[in-house]
């Protein structure tokens, strides 16, 4: 439809040249007509070259942008994915020897629950992490506490309990290494991994 | 029954009873550090002060292939806190009239103020503070290693064995084996210096010697492992590794052969091992949605899995047998904070073990029955940080036993004596030894990070090969 239309434009472009070239009617010499005719067969051909270039000009055109559309619709579409992925991934927080849920954690995982929501074969992994401060053996127990928390907040929010597992590896997987409140605060967390159905995630 | 005060360490009050009442006073454990005990009434019993302790010599000796022997007896003999090791000064200037015994002429033990007498200047040693003297030497391929008992002037036990080469797997835990014949002979108790120690470092599972040496990868893959324990047979034992999304448990023989998955059903985080004394069941925790509970299965047969506790708002974990096998004590967080129950074997009538003061004590974990039964040690949040405990299980008191940096993870050598602990008191977290009865205190490697360690059973002969 575009395509056509720019034609058409192009068409049109052709004729108000061609119309304002052309010289004032010949008054006093109609022997020369030839001349006349030679000029205007000429112009006729210049005419066609250039309308032929700008056609094949427009047809580039159209099929960069076409090429561009499908270039950005597939950015699109990973991005949403990627975002998608990222939001999933969020970790959530604890208090120290503790596993219910923060308030300002419950967000986080109201987009977990709306992502699982609309992708309904996606399967998850909960893994409860601790900080280094409690007994090493214990902090698998908690830990198995802090993924359990999550898993039930996101099972009351209507999903399905068979698509999330829960493990727990304890004090065993820091994610900050330092020996202060602020690294400790980061590896008390739940993780949150995909482990099945997560090829073409759909934003919820 | 030795009763006489020959020295100061051995004294007995009341004599003329003692002989008759030792034998029914039930042995309490004596601590070093114990100052709050009180003297009510008259107390009979044989009183140890620590720090006096019976002396023993090393006798140096003419065969220089004994040295490295010689070496290790007398390190095992001196980590066994049990003597005042005398060293000699300058070996030469009192080998004058050591003539060891050889295979010529030694006599038997029974041979009392033999000939093995006539050879060993007594009165010098008994001068130096010797009562026990040790002598090594060869005959032949056989290593003789005689035991002098340096107040009754003769040998009190002569053993013959051949040793490995000095090159052999097997050679330092045969040398060891004669420190605790030693221990055997002079004062009638099993020593610990032919054990070993299982430990976690960097996610793999180790075992290293008591003394310190031979350190031993003997995890065989890459997934991370946690709480590693002996059978009681010291010829296998188990640990736990992160697989995909659960815990699994493995059985593990000493030396050559492979490891064995323990049959466990579902995906559960399966954790902290623990062989009953008769081998054939393994208790452990797992954890699942429910929480974390006890659970028992029949190794020996691979089935009939039980379950011991049924947590539901508590998680129950840690478990530990007596040694007799009729309790295990546990870990549960039933009062809230963590804290050491007990129950039957069967998983009846649990109860509270250690007390402690609701809302003023701090978690309590890693509990390990003591191999003799009287003690459970465990490790207990003070002030926040983490401090090895005693329970004693007969009176239910409760005792601390260090206070030096953060201190956890307490394991019972055989001897019921010494614990092996983490600690982080040298700056970073290692494995370290206490002896309770004197206080002493060295660390087991210098190696940061190791941690979760489990003191193996006196180990049998075969056990002393490579794992």
């Amino acid at each position: 439809m575009k395509r056509l239309s720019l034609i058409v434009l192009s068409g049109i472009a052709v004729v108000a040249l061609a119309a304002c070239s052309h010289n004032p009617p010949p008054v006093t010499t109609p022997q020369q007509p030839n001349a006349d005719s030679v000029a205007a067969a000429e112009r006729a051909r210049q005419d066609s070259i250039d309308r032929a270039a700008a056609e094949a000009r427009a047809r580039e055109e159209a099929e960069r942008q076409r090429q561009q559309r499908i270039a950005d619709s597939l950015a699109a579409m990973g991005k949403t994915g990627e975002a998608v992925r990222t939001m999933l991934a969020t970790l959530i927080h604890f208090d120290y020897d503790k596993a219910n849920i923060r308030p300002e954690d419950a967000s986080i995982l109201d987009q977990k629950v709306a992502i699982l929501q609309a992708n309904p074969n996606l399967r998850i992994r909960i893994s409860g992490h601790c900080d280094e401060r409690g007994s090493d053996e214990y902090n698998l127990a908690l830990g198995n506490r802090r993924a359990t928390a999550a898993k039930q907040y996101l099972v009351s929010h209507g999903i399905e309990a068979q698509r999330i597992e829960t493990v727990s590896y304890g004090e065993e997987r820091p994610l900050a290494q330092g020996h202060d409140e602020a690294a400790w605060a980061q590896n008390r967390r739940d993780e949150f991994e995909i482990i099945g159905g997560g090829d073409a995630l759909k934003q919820p | 029954m030795q009763t006489g005060s020959r020295r100061d360490g051995w004294t007995v009050r009341g004599a003329h009873l003692a002989a008759l009442l030792l034998t029914v006073y039930p042995s309490t454990r004596l601590f070093a550090q114990d100052t709050s005990a009180v003297d009510r009434g008259v107390r009979i019993g044989i009183i140890y002060r620590p720090g006096v302790r019976p002396g023993l010599v090393v006798l140096p000796g003419a065969a220089a292939a004994l040295d490295s022997v010689r070496a290790i007896i007398a390190r095992d003999l001196d980590l066994s806190d049990r003597f005042e090791l005398i060293t000699l000064p300058g070996g030469d200037s009192i080998r004058m009239s050591a003539a060891p015994p050889s295979a010529g002429t030694s006599r038997a033990p029974t041979g009392g103020r033999g000939g093995a007498a006539a050879g060993l200047n007594y009165q010098l040693y008994q001068a130096l503070g010797a009562d026990f003297a040790v002598g090594l030497a060869l005959a032949g391929d056989t290593t003789v290693l005689a035991v002098h008992d340096v107040a009754a002037g003769s040998v009190r036990r002569e053993f013959r064995s051949r040793l490995p080469p000095l090159k052999d797997p097997g050679f330092r835990m045969a040398v060891h084996r004669l420190a605790d014949h030693i221990l055997e002979a002079t004062l009638g108790v099993g020593g610990i210096a032919a054990t070993r120690i299982l430990f976690v470092l960097d996610g793999k599972a180790y075992v290293i010697d008591e003394d310190g040496a031979d350190k031993q990868l003997v995890s065989s893959s890459d997934h991370q492992a946690m709480s590693p324990a002996w059978a009681p047979d010291g010829r296998r034992f188990s640990y736990m590794e992160f697989w995909a999304g659960h815990g699994q448990l493995f059985v593990q023989p000493v030396g050559p052969g492979k490891r064995q998955p323990v049959a466990t059903t579902g995906q559960a985080l399966d954790f902290t091992p623990a062989f009953s004394p008769d081998g054939k069941t393994l208790a452990f925790s797992r954890a699942t949605e429910e929480g974390t509970d006890i659970y028992a299965v029949n190794i020996k047969d691979n089935c009939c899995l039980q379950r011991l506790t049924v947590g539901r708002f508590s998680d129950n974990l840690s478990p530990t047998y007596s040694p007799e096998g009729q309790r295990i004590a546990f870990v549960s967080t039933r009062p809230g904070l963590p804290q050491i129950y007990v129950m039957a074997a069967d998983g009846t009538d649990q109860q509270l073990f250690a007390p402690f003061d609701y809302g003023v004590t701090g978690s309590s974990n890693a509990p390990d029955w003591s191999p003799d039964g009287q003690s459970v040690a465990f490790h207990r949040d003070v002030g926040g940080t983490l401090q090895v405990f005693v329970l004693d299980v007969r009176t239910r008191a409760v005792r601390q036993l260090t206070s030096l940096g953060r201190n956890e993870d307490p394991t019972w050598a055989p001897d019921s004596r010494h614990l092996a602990f983490v600690s982080d008191r040298s700056g970073y977290r290692q494995l370290w030894i206490i002896d309770l009865e004197t206080g002493r205190i060295r660390p087991l490697l210098q190696q940061s990070g190791a941690r979760l360690p489990a003191w193996s059973p006196r180990l049998p002969e075969t056990a002393s090969s490579t794992p």
